[in-house]
């Protein structure tokens, strides 16, 4: 028995397949014709708009647009934020992800309602969500006002409640993401690791987050770009002054009215960077995210 | 055999004296969907038990309920004078090699390997432990590897050291044979019965296959249906099969 | 087989159905109806759009000129002047235009959209605090006070122009802790107590009633918003239009105004 004739790879079911193998084979060639035209209008849909944007965008300007304070702040002040709002998420959404993973064995009303609320920033209108959260944390909501008088601290038209609404709006795609992940990974893994003396924290630590990192990846980056395209809670519940609070969406929706250029310029930046950083990240720490 | 730093007189277990490993006690009630499995029975420590039954018969339930992987509905499992039944898996010394080996894919060979003690100490030390085992097992040349790029006999070995490594007290083997191709189980279960008598510890292993049971076991216990229903070794099953069941799973063996 | 292309087709008629529903639905109706607007046929329909501190004040003329028109249905939309011109600039179907500062008009007027504009009213600005003044605000300079929480309206709206204009003539340099798109996100921030003070328009302060208490400035008179109104020229209904542009600069409508506190033209 010379070649080892055994020579399969991959054992257990986890959630990684040996690269290469498995790809989707191309369904394109094999579609009904009418589902192709309507995919066809749907991607057009989706991507004239943005080209219109491109076209008509004052490109002989665009250098002196871009370079305005006005611009630069917005610009500054949106990454700033979106990247704080992302980190937070991490923190806040990975425990949560674990929590909806395991309350598949919960019953069900428990187990609905958990995920009702998490999927709720979801499906409201950002300014609602904006609303809400000024009449918890504002000057007379319950929170806002024990900050005040205990801590003296006040929330609204603060950066920090830029991040806030930021978080609210976000957190759930983070979480949602790491949830399929967890749920996708095998959980014998877990057990054979407390067979081989992990206790429950080393569990999360050497095995469940390392295998769920992809999702987490993925998770960041909705969030991080979900964050970033961010308005309606954000002016209504941190308001709107430049340098402070006054991220790019807002920034192009005020340009809009006194200099429809600038909020041209505006809306391409906000366009670069999505695709950037969808495109950039996805190949680097995503290789196995189906595009 | 090089004692690599940090692993200890028992990484050479042909010099460990078998009178020293502890038995395995286990009488255990473990209920699976609407039905109850309950089997009772000792192994000493060197004398490897294979339990044997046809698809169903909640071998690899006993087994879980030992390790800890489910929870007991009434009994008792004891390791020499330690009840582990209370005890969370990590804490039970109890080392299992799953049906599909269940390797970290994250991790290299020698991180999986190495795992156990990663656990205890640093990584530079548990790697450094690891070696001795890689070595034996012959896993050196595939110590970076992933486990995405092993067959299936490789991962088998791999899953193995990994569980030995961690130096148990008992050690439970869920149907090692069955994830190979049939043309290297012959030669992949010489190799495990050698590393389970280097082993030394009480072992014991599930299985369909009285092929398995006859290289790997001294004895053997039937379970059908969620009952044992005889108890002894290959020998005396076949003098007198207890059921049709036994009588069958010889026949039809041959070997 | 018969069955497989069934099925094709029907998709693509269900596709054919969405684009087109999807089609009509984003074209609007500004296609000029060729059936007369007299009281035996279908009312029509004129859309306005309005300043948002014009708000309580068209909601009354509205209904009073659907009284007395009631074969023509007025819908209205209020917004930051700045914001209404650009989407009539960009095609929005729009009969009517009322603008609270002359600006934005002038952008609908360069545009080609509108005709001889005519200001109906005027209107000033007031600092308001929430009910019961809780920082104890007592004056305009009370707005330099970085202590306070204060709102602004945006300098790109009419609203945010006035008040940079009255700051520089009472010289004072405002700290302001967010600048809104309309005046009415600035009331609201004052009613719900989110702020210590804000300078809104005295008719803003008066159609909030209670929830608000308002406080003279002084040095406000000098500076006025002018309010145009003009019927736009690729109107649905240029009669109807033409009618409601009367009916405001009229006396009924002057009289409404009045009543908010608009000054007159």
């Amino acid at each position: 028995m010379a070649a080892p004739v055994s020579d399969r790879p991959g054992i257990g079911r986890g959630p990684r397949r040996a690269r290469g193998a498995q790809r989707g084979s191309s369904v394109a060639g094999r579609l009904a014709w009418p589902v192709a035209v309507v995919a066809g209008i749907a991607l057009a849909v989706l991507v004239l708009p943005l080209a219109a944007l491109v076209v008509r965008a004052p490109w002989g300007d665009l250098t002196e647009l871009l370079a305005r304070e006005s611009v630069l702040q917005a610009l500054v002040l949106s990454f700033t934020t979106a990247t704080v709002a992302t980190a937070c998420c991490l923190v806040l959404g990975v425990p949560l992800a674990a929590l909806l993973a395991r309350a598949a064995d919960w019953p069900t009303l428990p187990r609905r309602a958990l995920r009702a609320a998490v999927t709720v920033p979801l499906v409201l209108p950002p300014v609602v969500g904006g609303i809400a959260l000024l009449m918890l944390l504002g000057r007379r909501g319950p929170i806002g006002q024990l900050l005040e008088e205990s801590f003296g601290v006040t929330v609204p038209f603060t950066t920090g409640a830029v991040v806030i609404a930021q978080v609210f709006v976000s957190l759930p795609f983070l979480t949602f993401a790491v949830e399929g992940a967890l749920r996708s990974a095998d959980r014998r893994t877990e057990l054979a690791a407390a067979t081989l003396g992990a206790s429950r924290w080393q569990v999360f630590r050497h095995v469940t987050l390392p295998l769920v990192a992809p999702g987490v990846a993925a998770g960041a980056v909705l969030c991080f770009t979900r964050a970033l395209g961010e308005f309606g809670a954000t002016i209504t519940f941190a308001g709107s002054l430049p340098g402070v609070t006054r991220t790019l969406p807002i920034a192009s929706y005020l340009a809009m009215q006194s200099d429809p250029d600038e909020a041209i310029a505006l809306a391409l930046l906000l366009l670069a960077v999505s695709v950037i950083v969808l495109l950039g990240l996805r190949d680097r720490w995503l290789p196995e995210v189906r595009a | 055999m090089t004692d690599a730093a940090g692993a200890s007189s028992a990484a050479d277990p042909s010099s460990a004296a078998t009178a020293t490993r502890p038995s395995l006690h286990a009488d255990v009630v473990v209920a699976r969907g609407e039905t109850r499995i309950a089997a009772a029975f000792d192994v000493a420590p060197g004398h490897p038990l294979a339990v044997i039954g046809p698809n169903g018969a909640g071998k690899s339930s006993v087994l879980a309920a030992i390790a800890g992987l489910v929870p007991l509905e009434s009994g008792r499992v004891a390791i020499g004078a330690r009840s582990v039944d209370r005890m969370p898996p990590e804490r039970r010394r109890i080392g299992v090699l799953f049906q599909d080996y269940v390797l970290f894919p994250h991790l290299t060979v020698r991180d999986n390997v190495a795992f156990a003690a990663r656990m205890r100490g640093s990584r530079a030390a548990a790697r450094a432990a690891a070696e001795p085992w890689l070595d034996r097992y012959g896993l050196l040349a595939l110590a970076d590897r992933f486990p995405a790029q092993l067959s299936g006999g490789q991962a088998q070995r791999v899953a193995l050291a990994r569980a030995l490594a961690a130096e148990p007290d008992v050690l439970l083997l869920d149907e090692p044979m069955s994830a190979l191709d049939v043309e290297v189980r012959a030669d992949m279960r010489a190799e495990l019965a050698t590393h389970v008598r280097e082993f030394g510890g009480a072992t014991v292993l599930v299985t369909h296959s009285p092929a398995d049971a006859a290289a790997l076991a001294d004895s053997v216990l039937v379970l059908e249906r969620g009952r044992v229903t005889q108890r002894g070794t290959l020998e005396e099953l076949r003098a007198s099969p207890a059921t049709p069941y036994v009588e069958r799973m010889l026949a039809a063996s041959g070997e | 087989m018969t069955g497989r292309f069934a099925g094709s087709a029907a998709v693509a008629a269900l596709a054919a159905l969405v684009l087109a529903g999807c089609a009509s639905a984003g074209a609007g109706g500004t296609t000029p109806s060729a059936v007369p607007t007299e009281a035996d046929t279908e009312p029509t329909t004129l859309t306005v759009f309005a300043a948002a501190s014009l708000t309580e004040a068209f909601d009354e003329v509205a209904e009073q000129f659907e009284a007395e028109h009631p074969s023509v249905e007025v819908t209205l939309s209020y917004g930051g002047s700045a914001a209404l011109a650009q989407q009539v600039v960009e095609g929005a179907p729009v009969d009517v235009f009322a603008s609270a500062a002359e600006p934005p008009m002038q952008t609908v007027v360069d545009a080609g959209l509108a005709s001889d504009p005519g200001v109906f009213a005027t209107n000033t600005l007031e600092l308001v605090v929430p009910a019961g003044n809780p920082a104890g605000v007592t004056g305009l300079d009370d707005l330099a006070d970085a202590g306070l929480r204060i709102a602004l309206c945006d300098a790109s709206v009419p609203c945010g122009a006035a008040s940079v204009k009255l700051l520089e003539q009472e010289g004072l340099v405002a700290a302001p802790d967010t600048l809104e798109s309309d005046v009415k996100a600035v009331l609201t921030k004052v009613s719900l107590g989110e702020v210590d003070a804000a300078l809104v328009y005295r008719t803003d302060v008066i159609a909030a009633g209670d929830e608000v208490e308002g406080i003279e400035v002084p040095g406000a008179a000098s500076v006025v918003n002018r309010y145009p109104i003009a019927a736009l020229t690729e109107a649905g209904d240029p009669d109807a239009a033409a009618e409601f542009v009367a009916f405001v600069t009229g006396d009924a409508g002057r009289a409404v105004l009045a009543e908010a506190g608009f000054g007159k033209p």
